[in-house]
């Protein structure tokens, strides 16, 4: 093995601490006009080299709790709540100055659209060069060398002379590609993707998202994904975290939420999705629309769309029920069935 | 690169060619007639045919054109009407004197307008970013002559501070910033010059620099934990194809339309040039004027031009 794919923490003694631990998290943006609350209050934990799929609808929030863990947001008018550990690091604490070091060292992340994610007027081995001395101090050779490692790791062709190529010069799948390698190439011990393969060709969608899966597990980073698509979850997600209006709606082991959703939500999410229906059947599509995050309702946000839902639905919003897989949803018609598992029942009445 | 600019200078050929021929007619449109300036009202229509002849202004306009063309090529702009002086002489020495003031105000502009710009995109709705937009409003705003006419009274009438017109005795040549008894003339010229560029530039660089700092990669930068100020650097960098096009067009202005700048403070140099030859009627003069300064305005877009491609790699393709 070489340096890149060992490192040492792996030999360490078990953790008693899961390796990322987000509590109660709630991100609002206030502008003068409005305050969008686009994170309302998000719990989870994610073990070292463990793959956390994040799923949800455009404005879930899944993107905002991307950029809150490197706390990219615009300072002045963002405001987070809650705690943020990775490591040994608060990241809801740290001063500014520390967090830009924890940025691309210990957390590093790839970004969904690679046709603007690099800097037109740099070459890609600059960027990538950039990176590595900014974090390791190294001389610029070094950087260099070390970029081309890099671009061989991430399978680009010919490294070479792609490193004095211009992001312009080069398919969108390459540079993707040239995104991960520098999200990489200081060894992250986390890895933020926010949905890296949208906006990729289908065909290449999956080999970036074997490449991904592959240096995850080599190098045992913790990833944490974020995609809309279910099919490319099912591939990657060892747990899985569905959201819904800023919040964890539910959560579990991949194949307890893909495979037997709770969630009235989820359960609707899965039916409108193609797999084997018959050409003629019509997809199942959730009615109406997501909720303003600029005013949402009190109790369920998921409420207003859920045929399920009753007058009480709307009041407070439902705690977490989890069962002992960790399998979790919050929805007032969701128990522990007779296995022990958690369970929907549409009978279940809703607290009054 | 090089093939890029190798076009880029083969295609200013026939832009320059198309300068003489507007230069060349543009004198001809305007009214008035130079000979009669010359002459004494007493003198004869055979004395004004005569001069008419020895100055070629009887020959069809094509064959003025083109023996006017000629002698442009081998540097020679003619004699000057008014003084009977060789135009590329006077012509030339203006420009320098020009040069001299135009120069130091536009890279002053440029420089004063990055650094605000700068600022007042990063503390954009701030209150630094209201007093520099204030800023740069009044040097769009107010006329250049006026703001001359203003310093004059301040620092040279009421204060007494510096001389209120003229060059100094070193002219262009031996012109030195550094030596008080010279620059002390270039003050405010380069005052009444500067303001009105750092305007614009200073308008041009805080929309762009946003512009930037609302793109993509510049979160990527910021996510890969590059500090504030190396993101700074990538921004900048992104900013200068656009900068520099305006700091060319600025200076190319500075150059040519300083016109009244140079009438106020009777500053030697082709903006005041402009103004006598226009006076007198002095055509050799005039159309020697304005074809140096166009072709000075065409080479400096051609000199952005290749600035621009070789600071933006995705300019070279097309």
């Amino acid at each position: 093995m070489n340096d890149m794919t060992a490192p040492d923490f792996t030999l360490a003694t078990p953790q008693t601490e899961p390796f990322v631990r987000v509590e109660d998290l709630r991100v609002k943006f206030v502008s003068r006009d409005a305050t969008v609350r686009a994170v309302n209050g998000i719990s989870f934990d994610l073990e070292r080299g463990k793959v956390l799929c994040v799923i949800g609808e455009s404005g879930s929030g899944k993107s905002v709790m991307m950029r809150s863990l490197l706390r990219l947001h615009p300072k002045n008018r963002t405001v987070i709540e809650g705690t943020m550990r990775v490591g040994d690091h608060d990241i809801a604490g740290v001063s500014d100055r520390a967090m830009i070091d924890l940025r691309g060292s210990l957390i590093s992340m790839v970004f969904q659209e690679p046709m603007t994610a690099l800097d037109p007027l740099y070459t890609v081995g600059d960027q990538i060069a950039e990176t590595v001395r900014r974090h390791e101090g190294v001389s610029k050779e070094a950087a260099w060398a070390r970029a081309l490692e890099l671009l061989d790791l991430v399978r680009v062709p010919s490294p070479e002379r792609r490193l004095k190529a211009y992001p312009h010069e080069l398919s969108g799948g390459l540079r993707q590609r040239v995104v991960i390698a520098m999200a990489l190439s200081c060894r992250p011990s986390l890895l933020l993707a926010d949905e890296p393969t949208t906006a990729l060709d289908a065909s290449v969608q999956i080999q970036i998202l074997v490449l991904l899966r592959k240096i995850q597990r080599e190098m045992g980073m913790s990833m944490i994904f974020v995609t809309h698509d279910l099919g490319v979850a099912a591939q990657i997600a060892d747990q899985v975290a569905v959201m819904y209006a800023g919040r964890i709606i539910e959560y579990g082991e991949a194949r307890d939420v893909l495979l037997s959703p709770q969630h009235p939500y989820t359960q609707a999410m899965l039916a409108s999705t193609a797999k084997d229906q018959d050409r003629d059947v019509p997809l199942e599509a959730i009615a109406g629309n997501p909720p303003d995050l600029r005013a949402l309702p009190d109790g369920c946000s998921f409420a207003p769309r859920c045929k399920y839902a009753g007058p009480d639905c709307t009041l407070t919003m439902p705690p977490p029920i989890t069962d002992a897989w960790g399998h979790m949803a919050r929805c007032f018609k969701v128990g522990i069935g007779p296995a022990g598992k958690l369970r929907f029942d549409a009978k279940i009445a809703e607290p009054v | 690169m090089w093939l890029y600019a190798a076009r880029r200078i083969v295609l200013t050929i026939p832009i320059l060619l198309g300068v003489t021929i507007i230069c060349f007619a543009l004198v001809q449109i305007a009214p008035g007639d130079p000979i009669q300036n010359l002459l004494s009202p007493t003198a004869s229509a055979a004395d004004a045919a005569r001069l008419r002849a020895a100055y070629g202004l009887d020959q069809p306009l094509p064959v003025q054109y083109f023996i006017w063309l000629g002698k442009v090529m081998v540097g020679d702009l003619g004699m000057s009407i008014a003084n009977n002086t060789p135009v590329t002489g006077e012509v030339l020495h203006a420009f320098m004197n020009t040069i001299v003031i135009a120069l130091i105000s536009v890279v002053l502009a440029f420089v004063i307008s990055m650094i605000f710009g700068i600022i007042a995109a990063y503390r954009s709705g701030k209150l630094v970013d209201k007093a520099i937009t204030a800023i740069a409003v009044f040097g769009i705003s107010v006329p250049p002559f006026w703001l001359g006419v203003i310093v004059v009274i301040i620092f040279a009438v009421n204060l007494s501070w510096l001389p209120a017109t003229g060059m100094g005795a070193s002219g262009s040549e031996n012109f030195s910033y550094f030596r008080w008894a010279d620059f002390k003339f270039a003050i405010m010229p380069i005052i009444a010059l500067a303001l009105p560029p750092l305007g614009i530039m200073t308008r041009t660089t805080r929309s762009s620099v946003a512009e930037i700092l609302n793109q993509d990669f510049v979160q990527t930068l910021r996510a890969k934990g590059l500090s504030e100020a190396q993101v700074i650097i990538h921004a900048v960098r992104n900013i200068m194809p656009q900068a520099v096009a305006m700091l060319g067009l600025q200076l190319g202005y500075l150059i040519g339309g300083s016109v009244l700048v140079e009438t106020v403070f009777t500053w030697p140099g082709t903006g005041y040039l402009l103004n006598k030859a226009v006076l007198t009627r002095d055509i050799p003069l005039l159309q020697g004027t304005i074809l140096v300064l166009a072709t000075a305005f065409v080479l400096i877009n051609l000199v952005v031009d290749l600035a621009q491609s070789m600071i933006d790699p995705r300019l070279k393709r097309s």
